[in-house]
């Protein structure tokens, strides 16, 4: 049993920062804006984190300083795609790459500075119960927090107006812009919105998961959250799942290695992607759920005067 | 990293340039001889590349004005490599060390273009006229970490973070449980391989989840802190490994084993000056100075440390090694007979797990 709970718990843990950048791509392309830069955002989320924390001492603060470097870099993709129109998976591609270097190059005086590790809290009430109390409720506020940003979405795109009108901007932005909608705007907000969330995403790596800042250490973890949300067929539900999904299968094969089974490592270590993808995919085969919820805009320039 | 090389790449057209226009002695002229370092990850202030660093400060301490030193960090293993090596080549280095097993074919490649440069290449097997070889016998202090390790475990299961499954990471891992169950016969080990040699995340995910199957001291054979970092957090001793690792881990670290190649760094480069150079192969570990333990922690009793140090005198004098048979494997096969000692051949192809690790070594793909 101390090993399910065990495992349960690293694999919430492991799946956070998936959820959070996912969870802000999902609202990003729900308005029909294809950001292909999350790698990069993550990154950028990442190093501003561990500056601000190891500078301040404060977790709080690095969360805001990845949030606002995530949002930064969203908001250059938004000029590039939104005011001047360039091509959204072009200028996607460039921002991830961007954000690759530019977050090495500024991590350069922080590698190998070490944060102090965090200490988990407990839920009151909830973190009582035995054996669920250990592995879902001991976690670091920042899975509380994911959690939170999942039911918010969720009622927020199916039950709210603003949450419908996201949508419509995304399905179809001329109808959108003919009742009145400004659809750039809206467009804009998504993807500041969903830089910011990638950004926590990656704070949540360097501050938290692995209190270390190395370059490169989102380790392809955005464009898996980019799959995550074309495989969950844009559903937010789904995307919690992938993610849990990955993070399990991650940590499933070390504690398989750990326990000494005969797999050879190499292929345990791919199998979190191919199983995330496999599932996914059979989950979601419904060829019409998929048209239903797709944005149907999704990735094409808009001009409201066109 | 990308900053680092193109700016040596801009020095190194600027020197080409200025070599042009002096003659194409001029590179080569009398002054501090120029010796050059290339790393394969950033110095920080741990780990592999920070030890090699270490012995280039101890090389330029030692000979004070008689050589300038130069270094390339974070060069990817590969083509990026080989261009690195030739600009530093090509712009009057005279002793190049290249300190990453990755770097064996591009070393090898450029030093037949450079027949005058004196080329050192780190944990290598190819040598050439003007290209030595040289490692450190790393299973010397793993054996005595492992000494200590079992003597410190209450749950009796250490836990080891592997890199790849090599003959070299095979022989800390060997020698690390034959230190244990020297002192606590009882002592298993659990081992995850992680398939890079530096990914902290996964790093520590491996060492947090041997903590908890039971794994009560950890140690690693991959390049960063987060080992250490995560037995600290999990009220667990960890044995840290190139760098004196304590100040991640206050009360965790036990001890560590740390490389120092500033000796033989020195002696290549006075051998250069002298122009007496010749292709090192060394072998060193505990009696050359280039392994050494950290200083153990206050938690390990002092019967223990004695015990330490008595054998680490009986290394240093050759009386003792770390794989004296019987060596047996995990299937009880004996590897080495009674008495007799493995060579340092059968180590160099070391492939299997001994008596002591759990589960199985994972195939050759």
């Amino acid at each position: 049993m101390d090993t399910v709970v065990a495992i349960l718990a690293a694999t919430l843990a492991a799946g956070t920062p998936l959820v959070f950048a996912a969870l802000g791509e999902l609202v990003v392309e729900k308005a029909g804006v294809l950001n292909l830069g999350v790698e990069g955002m993550m990154l950028i989320g990442a190093i501003a984190g561990f500056a601000a924390t190891a500078a301040s001492g404060s977790v709080w603060v690095g969360v805001l300083a990845g949030m606002a470097a995530g949002a930064v870099l969203a908001l250059v993709f938004a000029v590039l795609t939104l005011t001047l129109q360039a091509n959204q998976v072009a200028a996607g591609l460039a921002l991830s790459i961007f954000g690759v270097g530019l977050s090495a190059f500024v991590g350069r005086d922080f590698v190998s500075i070490a944060l102090p590790g965090q200490t988990p809290t407990r839920v009151p009430l909830l973190g009582e119960i035995p054996w669920l109390g250990d592995a879902l409720f001991n976690q670091h506020w920042l899975v509380y927090l994911s959690w939170a940003l999942f039911v918010a979405l969720a009622w927020f795109l199916y039950r709210s107006r603003p949450g419908l009108v996201l949508r419509a901007v995304g399905e179809s932005p001329s109808s959108a812009t003919a009742i009145g909608y400004k659809v750039i705007a809206i467009r804009y907000l998504a993807t500041l919105f969903g830089g910011a969330c990638a950004g926590v995403g990656g704070a949540y790596l360097s501050t938290v998961y692995t209190p270390l800042w190395v370059e490169g250490m989102t380790a392809g973890r955005g464009w898996i959250a980019l799959a995550l949300v074309v495989f969950a067929t844009w559903r937010p539900g789904r995307v919690m799942l992938g993610a849990y999904l990955f993070g399990g299968v991650t940590i499933a094969q070390f504690f398989a290695q750990g326990a000494g089974a005969a797999i050879a490592s190499q292929l345990l270590s791919s199998l979190p992607y191919l199983a995330t993808i496999v599932v996914l995919v059979i989950i979601s085969r419904d060829a019409n759920l998929i048209r239903l919820n797709a944005p149907v805009s999704l990735g094409q320039p808009y001009h409201p005067d066109h | 990293m990308a900053f680092t090389r193109r700016k040596l790449l801009k020095t190194a057209a600027a020197a080409a340039g200025t070599a042009l226009a002096a003659g194409p002695l001029a590179a080569f002229a009398q002054g501090p001889l120029k010796v050059a370092f290339v790393y394969v990850s950033p110095v920080g202030d741990a780990g592999w590349t920070f030890q090699h660093d270490q012995g280039r400060k101890q090389m330029e301490q030692a000979l004070g004005g008689k050589v300038t030193t130069k270094f390339v960090e974070s060069v990817p293993e590969g083509a990026d490599a080989e261009r690195v090596i030739r600009e530093l080549a090509a712009s009057g280095h005279a002793l190049i060390f290249t300190t990453s097993f990755g770097y064996m074919n591009p070393t090898i490649k450029v030093a037949s273009s450079f027949p005058k440069v004196h080329f050192e290449h780190a944990t290598g097997y190819k040598t050439a006229k003007n290209v030595g070889i040289y490692n450190a016998r790393f299973y010397e202090g793993r054996y005595l970490a492992g000494v200590i390790a079992g003597s410190m475990t209450k749950s009796n299961t250490l836990g080891y973070v592997g890199a790849f499954p090599i003959p070299e990471v095979l022989q800390g891992m060997n020698a690390f449980i034959r230190g244990a169950r020297s002192v606590n016969p009882k002592a298993e080990m659990r081992v995850i391989w992680v398939n890079s040699w530096y990914d902290p995340g996964r790093e520590r995910e491996a060492a947090m989840t041997l903590i908890s199957q039971g794994s009560d001291v950890v140690t690693h054979h991959t390049d960063s802190t987060a080992a250490v970092q995560a037995a600290e957090e999990k009220g667990v001793y960890a044995v840290g490994y190139h760098s004196d690792m304590s100040k991640y881990g206050a009360k965790a670290h036990l001890t560590a084993v740390t490389h120092h190649w500033g000796n033989h760094y020195t002696k290549m480069a006075q051998d250069t000056l002298a122009g007496k150079a010749q292709p090192s192969n060394l072998w060193g570990g505990m009696k050359e100075g280039m392994i050494k333990l950290a200083p153990i922690s206050a938690a390990v009793p002092a019967d223990v440390k004695a015990k330490v140090a008595a054998l680490e005198k009986d290394i240093i004098a050759g009386k003792f090694h770390p794989f004296t048979g019987p060596v047996k494997d995990q299937s009880g096969k004996e590897r080495v007979a009674a008495g007799a000692v493995m060579t340092d051949k059968d180590m160099g192809v070391m492939d299997f797990y001994v008596e002591g690790i759990q589960g199985q070594l994972p195939k050759k793909q």
